[in-house]
């Protein structure tokens, strides 16, 4: 625009570098990817963690919520009682302490409660009849995902009342029962059948009515028992058994001293509850140490805070009454417990046995193709499906570990595979990306914070009654934690690249669009890769 | 008006009336008077919309010019000698560029041996810089070559050196019509500068330019010096309608009417000349010289056509081209190209070594009968030469040159500076 | 915890340090992070891969034009800067950018300041820059004269430690042990000689000149808030900028940053601020690593760690020289020093 009038190359017109497109000299070129966050990859309910925390980050609870709820029906229940291996898995563990993911999951679902909020339903009706047997997490699951996949769902529960494992094996003071209510209420109303005190004893029979697909899930509600020489027994009693009496208000008295046997989650569960129910001496008698035993830790250490008293290492070997004798155990190179010929002698006036659970399919032994184990799980492939084609199981009646967020997750896995198999297909799970583990961060870019911590309630309240132990976060809290979220993997529009590029070959498209390469100018040098806090750019070789 | 003052003042005088935006300033005699002059002026608010910089160093002060110039504003410095050295890179950058910075060089010797007297050795150095070299031959026409060096470099976008001899000139008290601001406005109108650092146009300027343009780019200033030969004399009849003196110019010949004998020659030495070709003139001698006003551009032609009928022509030069002799000379003689006039060098002056009558009148003569040598020194003391030779070929450490020279031209006066400087 | 840091802490910490964040308010981001910002030097320049220099240049450049709302004028020395940007027939500047010579970018700029303000364009700044080159050596003169006159220009220095533009030769801003093409890696003492250095902050603190400050491009924000302060200051202000050379350094192009931080975090490159000679503002380092960190994965300090034949002598010197840095300018407050 000068040209004419200035002098002659010495001076020249400004920006004019853009005719040269520096493009040419590169080698390697930076790709956005998205990668799996740790999180998300951990998550037995296959929850987009990393998604719904970039919502609630920006304060859009309801959008973050609506996020989650594509994966997970009841977060205000599993924001309670999921053991979050998520957390175990987010990168932030290893930079101060992880996210307390559960916190923003259980106060994201609180908030839906308290703000009315539904699911996003849009599938037009398949016409397709599926029946799911059991009202616990992994039925509920199912039947939500299936409804929002368009199928018809009726529910056959054989109880009472639907919650399975969430009503009957969790204590309210983990889980208060107006959330577990209301978030099975909320999949109910997006018109899924319930039909409790409805045992569904015949399969074939089942199909007969016009089911076009039959997922179970009955859990796994038979408490393992085991001999104990007794002279005089005591009241026995089983944990399972004894956790449904609470719920149901039909406990019987215990006495002053009560011992739990066991040393998983439920024993934790039965020794805190005995303890709200006045027992003054409530013990636990566990074979193997803390190291070994198979209850989180948090768990333990919330038993012990509460008054309860563990015997590590120790197996009862008689029973007299009210006298217990019990052996010294060691652990063995192995791992495994071994008597030490040492007695010690515990009083105590009820037991209860907390040695785990045996599935109660015996119902399916009769189908046709059906594989059953001793201790009545059934096998079922893939797709969830048993041997009887439509067929479909998940849950504690299959085998895994017996968690609600596994058994939420088998409810929508088996939902995508009835719906598959319904559309005459099977469902093909995408390519999963590769992992965003930490070394593909810079963490420099993240603030220092540590995790939030939830308020529990008072000590004397947690001995003498049901009331939530712990407490929920509050909205500045939540989007701390929220924000906290090193959003592994995924883009979260930090603007790095694009500051970074000494080219400013990086183009900025907006809120919400993320970003764009200018392959015209960018030399290749990959700054942008390594400055990426989250490991959201990939430098690929130049074909030639 | 008209003013008994030193020339130096003369100058600061007729540069405060070009309203000079920026003026720099180190000191370096002989120049230094100068922009005293017009600092003094700046201060008692005599000179207003000036900013006088004192700066560190000659480098810095024609680089501060370059900056102030290349924002627009009027820009003036002054030096000499090793400061004109010294700031050499920003010489070149600053006619490289097309700033036209107005700079009097108060002309000295180069050192070593340092010499503080009067010699062309300085500009002579940058002739090639690119830019504009004006010479003044008095005290009125050194203080009336700054208005026209302002005008001649902002028309041209080129900048101008007004050379000014050291002490002669610039510390002579001589009457100078000063002129008045009305004039100089008339004369010379606020600069509009082809280019400038501005913000709402924001090009680069000082690109780096490669083989593919660089010839295009010097081709480009000679061309401006070109076109000087043509704006010089346009302004100059310009000059002189509005202060009704002439002033400047490429060449100004003085009773060269038939004469068989020119002399040519740079700056104030010529008012001697002048006074020698009166007096052979006198003497029935045909004899007259040409004042060169504009060593760069060279005036070829006009050269050319004033020395087109002289049978030889004696160029009396400041400043030594060692190796080859004279520079004014090897210009003159491209002047002449075609002709078998000889050209002689008569190198004169040098260091601030007087030029007399007697002497410049005895190698005058010697041209006109064929007893000059291509390059003569005026005056040589050819017995410290052979002395020194001497010494040196019987010793290799023979010591310091300008010393033993000093002690054969005048022993006693070495003697009695060597003991006052032993005393403590 | 001050309400302020309560804040900062709470709400931002999802990629506080980057550029930008869109949980913050806009005047909270960097000016990198605008797609308003003024792209001093825009795409098609020639630096190599990965510039530290074209990168530390358009950051305090663009922050520079931010702070003088787009009345900035930019004078450059000679050096890699000049060249890679303004190769005829094309520049890469879109503000008014001027090129003399190499050793007198602060004196031009002097003269741009003042020629501005006689032609009463009083809102228009001066911004001069050159490399360590051209500022702590060829430069150093006419610096220091802008410096003791107080001229009203922000001279920024990008220091690469070497003079890039000429094939890697040793600069006084070189560090010790470096391996230049003038320092070459062989004989007793591999690499440049432990001099007493020449540290031009601090003489530049010396001139008493309202604000000197060090910055680098490891941390942006720091860098465009310091210059942003000297913009708003007038006077000789000087702002010291490390930003790593690839070729030069024998470094991984993609490593530009990340070195620059780590030269921050060892210590050997202290982030400060000194209002009238006096250091009023330090930043603190975050996480602090020994100088081999820094070293190792420069190619000029290969020699150091040869297979077999460390130089821990040397390698000790330098971590004496990032120690000293740090007690003197308090980089890492006690209870944290190891």
């Amino acid at each position: 625009m000068n040209g004419d009038k200035l002098p002659f190359a010495i001076t020249l017109d400004p920006g004019s570098s853009l005719h040269n497109h520096t493009g040419s000299w590169r080698s390697e070129r930076p790709v956005y990817v998205d990668r799996m966050p740790p999180c998300n990859n951990a998550c037995p309910a296959g929850e987009n963690i990393q998604n719904w925390l970039f919502h609630a980050e920006s304060g859009d609870y309801a959008a973050a919520w609506q996020a989650l709820m594509r994966d997970n029906p009841m977060p205000g229940v599993m924001g309670r009682v999921c053991y979050h291996t998520c957390e175990t898995a987010c990168n932030r563990g290893q930079l101060d302490e992880s996210v307390s993911i559960h916190a923003v999951e259980r106060f994201l679902g609180d908030y839906a409660l308290r703000e009315g909020l539904v699911p996003q339903v849009d599938a037009p009706p398949s016409g397709k009849r599926v029946l799911i047997v059991g009202a616990g997490p992994s039925g509920l699951s199912a039947a939500y995902h299936l409804t929002r996949l368009g199928h018809a769902v009726t529910i056959r529960e054989a109880g009472p009342m639907a919650g399975g494992m969430m009503r009957f094996g969790i204590p309210k003071y983990r889980l208060p029962r107006d959330v577990l209510d209301a978030e099975i209420a909320r999949i109910l109303a997006m018109g899924v059948t319930l039909e409790l005190n409805t045992k569904v004893e015949d399969i074939d029979a089942a199909f007969a009515e016009g089911f076009d697909a039959i997922f179970t899930a009955v859990g796994a509600h038979l408490a393992k028992r085991t001999a104990i020489p007794a002279h005089a027994a005591g009241r026995i009693l089983d944990a399972v058994t004894l956790l449904k009496q609470v719920e149901l208000g039909e406990a019987p008295q215990l006495g002053r001293r009560v011992i739990v046997y066991g040393g998983g989650n439920t024993a934790m569960d039965v020794a805190r509850t005995v303890r709200r129910m006045g027992a003054d001496d409530a013990m636990i008698v566990y074979r193997r140490s803390a190291k070994e035993m198979p209850a989180h830790a948090i768990e333990a250490q919330e038993a012990e805070d509460e008054g309860v008293l563990i015997h590590w290492l120790r197996t009862i070997t008689q029973i007299d009454a009210t006298t217990f004798t019990v052996e010294k155990m060691r652990i063995d190179a192995d791992g495994r417990p071994q008597p030490t010929g040492e007695f010690e002698t515990l009083e105590a006036d009820t037991l209860v046995l907390a040695l785990g659970q045996d599935a109660d399919t015996g119902f399916l032994t009769r189908v046709p193709g059906v594989a059953v184990a001793r201790d009545g799980v059934v096998a079922v492939d893939g797709q969830m499906m048993t041997g009887r084609p439509g067929l479909f199981a998940g849950g504690d009646m299959v085998p895994s570990e017996r968690t609600v967020t596994v058994a939420v997750g088998h409810g929508k896995k088996a939902a995508r595979n009835i719906d598959a198999f319904l559309r005459g297909g099977q469902y093909e799970k995408g390519a999963q990306p590769e992992l965003a583990g930490y070394d593909r961060l810079n963490t420099w870019y993240y603030d220092d914070a540590p995790q939030s911590v939830q308020d529990q309630l008072s000590m004397v309240r947690r001995q003498s009654g049901f009331d939530e132990v712990t407490k929920g976060l509050t909205e500045e809290t939540a989007l701390f934690e929220a924000r906290r979220c090193l959003s592994c993997g995924n883009c979260f529009e930090c603007d790095n690249c694009y500051g970074v590029c000494p080219d400013n070959a990086v183009i900025k498209l907006g809120p919400g669009n993320r970003f764009r390469i200018d392959y015209d100018y960018c030399k290749g040098c990959g700054i942008c890769a390594t400055e990426c806090p989250c490991g959201a750019i990939q430098m690929v070789p130049e074909q030639a | 008006m008209l003013k008994q003052i030193e020339g130096s003042q003369g100058i600061a005088e007729a540069v405060a009336l070009c309203r000079p935006q920026v003026v720099c300033a180190y000191p370096i005699t002989p120049q230094t008077h100068i922009v005293e002059g017009v600092g003094v002026m700046v201060k008692t608010g005599a000179l207003t919309n000036c900013e006088f910089i004192n700066v560190e160093s000659e480098f810095a002060a024609m680089s501060v010019a370059i900056g102030a110039s290349a924002a627009g504003a009027r820009a003036y410095t002054a030096t000499a000698s090793q400061g004109l050295l010294f700031m050499a890179e920003a010489v070149y950058n600053a006619a490289g560029l097309g700033l036209p910075i107005v700079m009097t060089v108060g002309n000295r010797a180069i050192g070593a041996p340092i010499n503080i007297w009067n010699d062309h050795s300085d500009s002579m150095a940058l002739k090639d810089a690119g830019w504009i070299q004006l010479y003044a031959e008095t005290n009125q026409e050194a203080a009336d070559l700054h208005i026209l060096a302002f005008r001649i470099a902002e028309e041209l976008s080129c900048p101008v050196m007004v050379c000014v001899d050291g002490f002669i000139l610039t510390h002579a008290f001589e009457r100078i019509d000063v002129p008045t601001q009305e004039q100089v406005d008339m004369f010379l109108p606020p600069f509009d500068p082809v280019q400038m650092l501005d913000v709402d146009n924001p090009y680069s300027i000082g690109a780096m330019v490669g083989p593919e343009a660089f010839t295009e780019v010097r081709y480009l200033g000679h061309q401006k010096q070109v076109d000087a030969l043509e704006v010089i004399p346009r302004l100059t009849a310009e000059f002189q309608q509005v202060f009704g003196r002439a002033a400047g110019g490429l060449v100004r010949p003085y009773r060269v009417e038939g004469a068989e004998t020119v002399i040519v020659a740079l700056g104030s030495v010529n008012g001697t000349i002048k006074d020698v070709v009166d007096a052979e003139r006198d003497a029935g001698n045909s004899i007259g010289c040409v004042t060169i006003g504009a060593f760069r551009p060279f005036p070829l032609m006009e050269l050319g056509d004033l020395l087109a009928g002289a049978k030889r022509v004696i160029c009396v030069e400041k400043s030594l081209a060692p190796g080859l002799g004279g520079m004014v000379a090897s210009n003159v003689r491209m002047a002449m190209r075609g002709t078998a006039t000889p050209v002689y060098t008569v190198i004169a002056g040098l260091g601030g070594r007087p030029i007399t009558r007697a002497s410049l009148t005895t190698v005058f003569r010697a041209a006109a009968i064929g007893g000059l040598d291509d390059v003569t020194f005026l005056d040589l003391n050819r017995d410290a030469i052979a002395g020194q030779i001497a010494r040196a070929s019987r010793h290799r450490h023979s010591g310091p040159i300008a010393e033993n020279l000093l002690k054969a031209l005048n022993p006693g006066l070495v003697r009695r500076v060597s003991q006052e400087g032993a005393k403590p | 915890m001050t309400d302020d840091a309560l804040q900062r802490v709470k709400f931002y910490q999802t990629g506080t340090q980057t550029v930008g964040n869109r949980l913050m308010d806009a005047d909270s981001r960097t000016v990198q992070a605008s797609t308003d910002r003024s792209n001093a030097i825009t795409s098609g320049h020639r630096a190599c891969q990965g510039c530290g220099e074209a990168l530390g240049a358009r950051y305090a450049l663009d922050a520079a034009m931010r702070a003088a709302g787009g009345q900035l004028v930019a004078v450059n020395a000679t050096g890699c800067l000049e060249v890679f940007t303004t190769p005829y027939p094309e520049t890469s500047w879109q503000i008014p950018w001027l090129h003399s010579v190499f050793g007198n970018a602060p004196a031009v700029a002097t003269g741009v300041a003042a020629g501005m303000r006689m032609r009463g364009k009083t809102d228009v700044r001066v911004v001069a820059q050159g490399g360590d080159g051209g500022t702590t050596d060829i430069g150093f003169g006419c610096l220091s004269g802008m410096f003791e006159r107080n001229d009203d220009v922000l001279y920024i220095c990008y220091d690469n430690e070497a003079y890039m533009n000429t094939g890697v030769q040793r600069s006084s801003a070189t560090p010790p042990a470096a391996r230049t093409a003038t320092t070459p890696a062989v004989g007793d003492a591999p690499g440049n000689v432990f001099g007493t250095g020449k540290n031009m902050p601090r003489i530049a603190m010396a001139h008493n000149i309202p604000y000197v400050a060090t910055a680098s491009v490891a941390d942006l924000h720091d860098l465009e808030a310091k210059v942003t302060r000297a913009m708003g200051i007038g006077g000789a202000r000087y702002i010291h900028v490390f930003v790593p050379c690839p070729l030069g350094w024998g470094s991984a192009s993609h490593d530009t940053i990340r070195i620059a931080r780590l030269a921050v975090e060892c210590g050997l490159f202290p982030l400060f601020e000194a209002v009238h000679g006096e250091v009023v503002a330090v930043t603190k380092i975050r996480r602090q690593v020994p100088v081999e960190d820094y070293l190792r994965p420069q190619k000029r300090f290969a020699h150091l760690f040869r297979e077999g034949h460390e130089d821990r002598m040397r390698v000790e010197a330098i971590q004496l020289m990032a120690d000293a840095n740090i007690r003197r300018y308090g980089l890492v407050d006690a209870e944290d020093a190891k």
